[in-house]
């Protein structure tokens, strides 16, 4: 979202601006809120059906891969957080049996995946890219999860958070994505790793993780809590 | 009346057709104006709709609690009214199939009728009579029903392109998807927008499918005196 995009929307009218006028706010109104906050939560339920653990999402052939990928954030790129991995640990919470963090190094030795996907936005975008990492999986093993659980959360250093249900934690598609087009991921793109969730909406693909946590309470959302939908499934 | 009085025309709709039709048009209208809004975040064509005429609540106040120029309300619209949508479709194509209401009243078709009534349309010679369909007609209720269905496959298609990929394949990718999407929305708008004035024109038809029947007055032949 652009600032100047924003203007231009600012100028403008809306259904919810002119239903005001009769003293009914068509969008905002506390009722239709919560109707269409029952109608999210039924497709949470729907969602969480209709994903299956071992469906692949369509992978494509490096050459398709975008090399200058499209940098997305609600803020400039240079608000980025610019974590060094001399400083970095990542920290572990909640149904875990090894919490002892880890340091960018010990992240690095773990064993590796690549693989191109299609990264779909909620705003419709697409962009096709190469990520390379460890599947989330072989992480939480390894450091004795209870994969039993509902859920995993993520803590991130710029003020973001997210969180996903166990069973695309446990895809076998979803990675801590140590690598963007061969190269160590880019500062602004999340260094030193972003989940890489092609089974998901971009959004459900949070950066600069530094917590992750295993819960059996739904995890809060950064753009779940401003109105989009948990699941978010693709 | 007398006997010499032409037989009355008469429209009836079914109460389940009557249901699911202003069913369909309300999450119709919602599903495009939280369409458009969806549409404006990230535009296909070199275009945005206005944003009075969208979905997705008061800009301000969506940017104030959302952080977002009201996408996020849009999209929960289009994901609420794409329910209603579809049961009130499937309502209405099986009350159609099994009711005899299609073979009925949206059939026989064919090329050389469709091509009669159209040319007689053309030239605002068509005859209309309540409770007949012309062949133009039925060819417009199968095409906006043929164009729903390829609304909600291409839907589908573009909010599960990794659960459905061979759908999104058939639509020649997620992008191809998106594009059938939006044009399918267009010819859904052009219906609409000829449906709305027929139904000015005839005002008796509004009636029928909201109170289930409405006659043509009885017209008196000449020189006949009306009371």
């Amino acid at each position: 979202m652009t600032s100047d995009r924003r203007h231009l929307l600012r100028g403008g009218f809306s259904l919810g601006a002119l239903s005001l006028l009769t003293g009914c706010d068509l969008s905002d109104s506390g009722t239709v809120q919560r109707v269409l906050a029952g109608f999210s939560a039924w497709n949470d339920r729907v969602q969480a059906a209709l994903f299956s653990g071992t469906r692949l999402a369509p992978t494509f052939p490096d050459a398709m891969a975008v090399k200058d990928f499209r940098y997305n954030a609600w803020y400039d790129a240079d608000k980025a957080p610019d974590l060094k991995a001399a400083d970095y640990r990542l920290m572990l919470s909640g149904l875990i049996a090894d919490k002892r963090p880890w340091t960018v190094r010990q992240l690095h030795a773990l064993p590796q995946v690549s693989q191109v996907t299609r990264h779909v936005c909620v705003e419709g975008w697409s962009m096709i890219g190469k990520w390379s990492g460890t599947p989330l999986k072989t992480f939480l093993e390894r450091i004795g999860a209870d994969t039993t659980a509902k859920y995993v959360g993520f803590e991130c250093a710029d003020g973001y958070y997210e969180g996903m249900d166990m069973p695309t934690a446990l895809h076998p598609q979803t990675l801590m994505a140590f690598r963007l087009s061969d190269q160590i991921l880019p500062r602004k793109y999340g260094y030193p790793f972003k989940l890489r969730v092609p089974t998901k909406l971009g959004f459900k693909n949070p950066k600069f993780v530094t917590t992750i946590y295993v819960t059996n309470q739904r995890p809060r959302g950064f753009w779940t809590d401003r109105g989009y939908n948990w699941f978010s499934g693709i | 009346m007398t006997p010499a009085t032409p037989p009355q025309h008469v429209q009836t709709h079914a109460l389940a057709v009557r249901i699911a039709h202003w069913l369909m048009a309300l999450s119709v209208l919602i599903m495009i104006g939280s369409g458009w809004r969806i549409y404006d975040a990230s535009p296909i064509f070199g275009f945005r709709f206005p944003v009075w005429a969208t979905l997705g609540g008061d800009v301000e106040t969506a940017l104030a609690v959302h952080n977002d120029p009201g996408v996020a309300t849009g999209i929960a619209w289009h994901f609420a009214a794409m329910w209603v949508l579809l049961a009130s479709y499937l309502l209405f194509v099986f009350w159609g199939v099994f009711s005899g209401h299609f073979r009925r009243d949206f059939l026989p078709v064919g090329p050389k009728s469709f091509l009669r009534d159209f040319l007689a349309a053309a030239r605002f010679r068509l005859e209309h009579h309540l409770g007949e369909y012309n062949v133009v007609q039925r060819v417009f209720y199968w095409g906006v029903l043929g164009l729903v269905a390829l609304m909600l496959l291409s839907g589908i298609a573009i909010w599960k392109p990794v659960q459905t990929y061979p759908l999104v394949r058939l639509f020649g990718g997620f992008q191809g998807a998106r594009v059938v999407h939006f044009l399918g929305m267009s010819a859904i708008v052009a219906f609409l927008l000829v449906h709305v004035a027929l139904v000015i024109l005839v005002p008796r038809s509004f009636i029928a499918m909201v109170t289930g029947r409405a006659a043509e007055p009885v017209r008196h032949r000449q020189g006949e005196s009306v009371p």
